[in-house]
């Protein structure tokens, strides 16, 4: 009795070993690295200052344009309740005609552009606001950035960017959110770098933050030449960053550090 | 209390979180200065045996540097036992006694170019040849992380803590 005993305790410490092997791999949101407190503000509807953004993302939705006073609530519905949520959390797509990666802003901007001829650049306010208030309708929806087809040697050019270090700090996005997630960096813990809650409210600017800009303010932390926001790295690493997301819930706008 | 007052003080408290920054660029006050010359260093048996520039460092700026957010920030990965730090990181080993372990050597080589003898090491190359930086910020062009002068005060410290 006492050896099968013995051995039992052995089977379990096997099993002990692979679970947090297996924990250390796991998919996690960046609200499980932020603090209590940011995590209550982010919950909390009338503390999440995110949704001051999703507020004029709103107003810009519905608002009239040209003669007609057509709108993208025109054809969406006033809330965007006729957007197709899951088609939202598949961005960046790639579009096989223009074999080019469309951001969700792109995407916004675009079909924007058949109701003003005003068109927004990226990271405009106003176009961030409106994919605040886009990607708020699919919260909960899970994230499916599809990664087969073309899209597959995008994501490996994705994953070299990713791979590569930059800046005087010289490190890697892969070196802090694929080696080190849940290690402090001063008071804060490192995430893995997950894109479901962007546009994000970060703590450090007090700002509403898109994917792409908070891509260069962290190679502007590294010290480092960041890459133009309409560049063709800029968007490798914005699909490789949201494809690692799959399977995460959209959470804008999520507070963030 | 009504939403706008909420969203101030979320402001509030984030303004006041930026005390607790993360790992501050490198960016040296000294950056408006054309910048200095490299000295080439040598590895011997794991070690730079040479100081910098054949400078003499400082101790006493050296723990200035090391605890110093925008300079050697040191205490962004590692412990030091230092007062007044808000948090240390966890990134990397303690740095207590370390003066105890390593040659002055061996610590100059782990603070100049730690991937020197790990590939994959997070930890920045202090002073790496500016030629190897990749897509340096434009004000850092042709630097070091830190200047010669700065390692060798770094090292002093480090030396002091047995």
């Amino acid at each position: 009795m006492k050896i099968m005993h013995n051995a039992l305790i052995i089977v379990y410490g096997f099993m002990g070993i692979f679970v947090v092997g297996y924990a250390n791999a796991e998919l996690l949101s960046g609200y499980e690295f932020v603090k209590p407190e940011t995590q209550a503000m982010q919950d909390d509807d009338f503390a999440n200052p995110g949704l001051y953004a999703v507020d004029a993302g709103e107003e810009l939705f519905t608002q009239g344009h040209g003669p007609a006073g057509k709108s993208c609530a025109s054809c969406h519905g006033d809330e965007g309740e006729k957007l197709d949520t899951r088609a939202i959390a598949s961005y960046p797509v790639y579009n096989s005609n223009t074999q080019k990666i469309i951001s969700l802003q792109q995407r916004i901007s675009s079909c924007r552009s058949q109701i003003t001829d005003k068109p927004l650049v990226v990271n405009h306010p106003d176009l961030l606001a409106l994919e605040t208030f886009v990607r708020n309708r699919a919260h909960g929806e899970v994230v499916n950035v599809a990664t087969d087809g073309p899209v597959a040697g995008l994501l490996e050019k994705g994953e070299a960017l990713y791979k590569t270090r930059y800046g005087m700090i010289d490190m890697s996005c892969h070196h802090c959110h694929s080696m080190y997630p849940g290690k402090m960096i001063r008071g804060q813990k490192i995430s893995q770098g997950q894109g479901n809650g962007f546009p994000a409210y970060r703590l450090d600017t007090g700002e509403i933050t898109g994917m792409n800009q908070r891509i260069t303010q962290c190679l502007n932390l590294m010290s480092a030449e960041p890459f133009p926001s309409d560049s063709e790295e800029i968007k490798l690493l914005e699909l490789y960053l949201m494809s690692r997301s799959n399977g995460l819930k959209i959470e804008t706008p999520a507070v963030r550090y | 209390m009504n939403r706008s007052v909420i969203i101030f003080i979320a402001m509030l408290s984030a303004s006041l979180s930026l005390f607790a920054a993360v790992a501050n660029a490198a960016v040296d006050s000294s950056e408006t200065l054309p910048p200095p010359a490299y000295c080439q260093w040598e590895i011997k048996n794991f070690s730079i045996d040479d100081p910098l520039c054949g400078l003499t460092g400082d101790a006493k700026r050296g723990k200035e540097i090391a605890t110093d957010g925008s300079r050697g920030n040191c205490v962004a990965c590692h412990v030091l036992p230092v007062d007044g730090i808000e948090a240390f990181g966890t990134i990397g080993p303690s740095l207590i006694g370390v003066g105890k372990r390593l040659p002055v050597g061996f610590l100059r080589l782990r603070i100049v170019d730690t991937r020197r003898i790990n590939p994959m090491s997070i930890m920045p190359g202090f002073y790496r040849d500016p030629a190897l930086i990749h897509r340096p910020a434009k004000n850092m062009i042709g630097r070091t992380f830190l200047t010669a002068q700065q390692i060798e005060d770094v090292i002093a410290y480090m030396e002091t803590l047995k």
